[in-house]
């Protein structure tokens, strides 16, 4: 989901990192005020950003022959809410900008809108809707990490698709086409991240269940959870 | 429950090794040679640009690039290994307070 260095002009770059900060400077109040009232969660904290390290470094083959990565932010958005993943997200793609020349300090404000703001809230919204559904913990956990991983990748199509319109087919071809390398690689891809942020669930269940009583992860769809 | 993770980890490697042997490789865009198998998807989305746009010039360039594929997957390995470290330590504290947690309930229950 990198958009490299260089490759979105200047007036969408600007537009992306103008859209994107307000949601960082959001994310940077609430995990401070989170971490305020419970401190005990910044060991979870530090999981969740870990989590997302690791995710966002494995790049994975994929059936459609190229190689992708999860993104790993689904687990946070979860326990913390949306906004927290924002600063993480944050950090994870500087680090891949300054460090890999992965993604770019130019494309830094649409990579962070398509990975740590609509990834992180897509995973939330699913997961509210499909526990409000009454289904199990475990369902609506791999849901809401596996579809907030495609979101991510159908944001970065929509981005490019906008950035560069089909000559012939505009918008809808040049979106197809960029679908097709990232969203269709992404497909296994999303439900091995759906599946492994259902393994972290079930273990913070077991053994963080004091630090995350308040949470809505927990409080939510308890007791359904197999 | 326990038989239920494994079953996840055996879904999870299968995910990722299958497409090994049963993925597609794309054919060549018209114009273009044809992408290197499993190559990432970024650089694919970099050469549909350069086709839908050949007119098209990176404004900006990386400040600093890993000077080889080699330093690149070092620099992802540190990423990888600095994640895969905390998660240890988190899983590490965590069963040694419940393994604690359990004996204090039995020496309780002894006294």
């Amino acid at each position: 989901m990198h958009i490299m260095e260089g490759f979105l002009p200047p007036a969408h770059a600007i537009a992306w990192a103008a859209a994107s900060a307000p949601f960082l400077a959001w994310g940077l109040r609430s995990m401070g005020r989170s971490l305020q009232a419970y401190p005990e969660r910044r060991m979870l904290l530090g999981v969740a950003a870990a989590f997302a390290f690791l995710l966002s470094a494995l790049k994975l083959p994929s059936v459609t022959g190229s190689c992708s990565h999860p993104t790993g932010v689904g687990l946070g958005a979860l326990l913390f809410g949306p906004a927290a993943m924002v600063p993480v997200g944050f950090v994870v793609l500087l680090f891949q900008a300054l460090l890999l020349a992965h993604g770019g300090l130019t494309t830094l404000g649409a990579n962070v809108f398509s990975m740590a703001i609509v990834g992180p809230f897509v995973s939330y919204g699913v997961f509210r809707a499909v526990a409000a559904l009454g289904l199990s913990r475990t369902v609506a956990v791999f849901l809401a990490a596996c579809l907030g991983d495609l979101a991510t990748y159908i944001t970065t199509s929509a981005q490019l698709a906008w950035a560069f319109p089909d000559p012939v087919g505009g918008f809808g071809a040049s979106f197809a086409k960029f679908a097709g390398i990232f969203a269709l690689t992404q497909l296994p891809i999303a439900i091995s991240e759906g599946l492994l942020t259902v393994l972290v669930v079930n273990a913070m269940a077991r053994f963080n269940a004091h630090e995350l009583r308040l949470l809505p992860v927990m409080a939510l769809a308890k007791g359904r959870a197999a | 429950m326990k038989s239920r993770t494994a079953l996840i980890w055996a879904a999870i490697v299968l995910l990722t090794v299958l497409p090994l042997w049963f993925a597609a490789v794309p054919p060549a865009e018209p114009g273009s040679t044809a992408p290197e198998p499993f190559s990432g998807a970024d650089g694919r989305a970099q050469q549909a640009i350069t086709t839908i746009a050949p007119d098209y010039k990176p404004w900006f360039a990386p400040l600093f690039e890993p000077p080889s594929g080699e330093i690149a997957s070092l620099l992802f390995a540190l990423q990888a290994a600095l994640g895969a470290g905390v998660i240890g330590f988190w899983l590490g504290t965590s069963v040694a307070r419940e393994v604690r947690g359990k004996e204090s309930a039995q020496d309780e229950r002894a006294d």
